[in-house]
């Protein structure tokens, strides 16, 4: 679904990613960890191309965004993407975050789109918020309406960009609950995230990634247990211990 | 040599009518011209933030040459000297029509859609730029998240400076009255120099023009409270 091959992206004269080679099959929850800095944004840009790449070979759902004559915003519809700062439209209702892309992009009339928005918004608990706008909800229902909106678009690939970060603590686990949903739903998802409970419980993957290079891809539990680079060992140290 | 008022002139009679027509003529060529420089400055706003460097620069260079010279030169220039540049087909038609009263809505309209063009695109870059990377995420082009995402939060931005705008433009519609169209300064002065009550005939035009800004205030203040009211928690 997603294939990195020797990929390259400079920012000026600095190396940010450094010949990435990455494979994400469909179904396939990869989770993206690593220090601050370390290129996991870039890397999660790049597959959407909010980000393009300097060199290299970049395949996402059968299309290659290396070919100057793939069409992106095609490409864009397929992927839903998750930020941390949410980034809901402020001037529109819940409802109309969802809707305004299936509308105008997917074509659909208002009434299937919003059919097909109350759905989701029963699925991530916000029904009853359908008509408040964004400055009225709490950074956790923003986040979720945000993850309603990136399906609305019934997509190939969710990517999620540190979606728990911006969050107060107790707002995390009700984020993370329907990401968890999601994963099990079978959707491709590639994370990126410092929540090791949720890549413990439901990613196929952890990519450990510092200064602009991938250093360690391993399963969860091989991860975890048995961090083979220094870095990854020290990483995982200071986020797994309760002082943090 | 005292003065002896008469208000009955710009109450009722003849001269009442012609101060009618021009308050009608001046709210049509108002709402025409706010109505085009609007939607045309939003075009320039959009073409000067174009990735393309020509467009970005005749944007720029339209907005610069249109704000900097006088309102009353652009107003002769498509009055008397459109004629030369305009084909002979355009000018026909132009004449057949009302030819005053559009030379004055192309003039009000490109000189204060330059205006509005700068102050929508301030609006613009106020809008944090995640707002773009969202929409362009949802697959929306540069033009459609533009259309769909930024403007519509940069336009409820912009309320009070398009107020003024728009209050300037209304009253600069009575330069209007220099190429001949019958708006109310126009209809003021026949009044004037057939009865001799100057003070009478330009008091009632000042009052006219004075209500015309309340309302004009009004409705975009209210609209503002209406629709940025929600977005202004943020
Ligand atoms: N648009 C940009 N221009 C220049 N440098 C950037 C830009 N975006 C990110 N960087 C730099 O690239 C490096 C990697 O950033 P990022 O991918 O955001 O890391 P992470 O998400 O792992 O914290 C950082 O050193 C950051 O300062
Ligand atoms: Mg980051």
């Amino acid at each position: 679904m997603i294939r990195f091959e020797g990929v390259h992206k400079w920012f000026g004269p600095l190396h940010v990613l450094n010949n990435i080679n990455l494979r994400v099959k469909p179904g396939e929850v990869v989770v993206v960890c690593g220090p601050s800095g370390s290129g996991k944004s870039t890397l999660i840009r790049t597959i959407n191309d909010l980000e393009p790449i300097n060199e290299g070979k970049l395949v996402v759902a059968g299309m290659d965004l290396s070919d100057r004559k793939t069409d992106i915003n095609k490409l864009r519809a397929e992927i839903g993407f998750v930020f941390q700062q949410f980034n809901l439209y402020p001037h529109l209702t819940v409802l109309k975050n969802i809707t305004l892309a299936p509308i105008k992009i997917r074509k659909l009339d208002r009434k299937t789109a919003e059919e097909q928005a109350m759905a989701l918004l029963e699925r991530v608990g916000l029904a009853e918020k359908r008509n408040a706008h964004p400055s009225q909800l709490s950074g956790g229902q923003q986040q979720r309406v945000a993850i309603a909106r990136g399906l609305a678009m019934k997509p190939k690939i969710m990517l999620f960009d540190e979606p728990t970060s911006a969050l107060d603590p107790e707002m995390i686990g009700e984020v993370l609950q329907v990401m968890k949903d999601l994963a099990v739903s079978g959707m491709t998802m590639m994370v990126v995230t410092h929540e090791m409970g949720f890549a413990r419980e439901v990613s196929h993957r952890v990519v450990f990634m510092d200064h602009g290079t991938v250093l360690e891809e391993a399963e969860p539990e091989e991860f975890f247990k048995n961090p083979q680079h220094d870095r990854a060992q020290q990483f995982l140290k200071q986020i797994l211990s309760p002082m943090h | 040599m005292h003065y002896h008022f008469d208000w009955a002139v710009v109450t009722g009679g003849k001269y009442y009518e012609w101060l009618v027509s021009g308050v009608y003529v001046t709210v049509k060529l108002s709402l025409v011209s706010i109505a085009l420089s609007f939607l045309l400055g939003l075009v320039i706003a959009v073409m000067r933030m174009s990735r393309f460097g020509p467009v970005r620069w005749f944007a720029h260079g339209y907005l610069e040459f249109f704000r900097n010279t006088p309102l009353l030169v652009q107003m002769f220039f498509w009055y008397f000297g459109s004629y030369k540049i305009l084909p002979q087909s355009v000018n026909d038609w132009l004449v057949k029509g009302d030819f005053e009263f559009a030379a004055a809505v192309i003039a009000l309209t490109i000189y204060t859609s330059a205006f509005i063009a700068e102050d929508i695109r301030s609006g613009v870059r106020s809008i944090p730029k995640e707002q773009m990377e969202a929409a362009r995420s949802s697959g929306f082009s540069y033009i459609r998240s533009m259309r769909y995402i930024i403007l519509p939060q940069a336009v409820r931005l912009t309320i009070p400076p398009l107020i003024n705008q728009f209050l300037n433009l209304m009253k600069n519609s009575s330069l209007a009255m220099t190429i001949g169209v019958a708006e109310l300064m126009y209809q003021a002065r026949q009044v004037e120099s057939y009865t001799f009550k100057g003070f009478e005939a330009f008091s009632a035009a000042t009052l006219v023009y004075l209500a015309m800004s309340f309302v004009i205030t009004g409705l975009m203040t209210l609209y503002d409270r209406m629709v940025l009211q929600p977005i202004k928690g943020r």
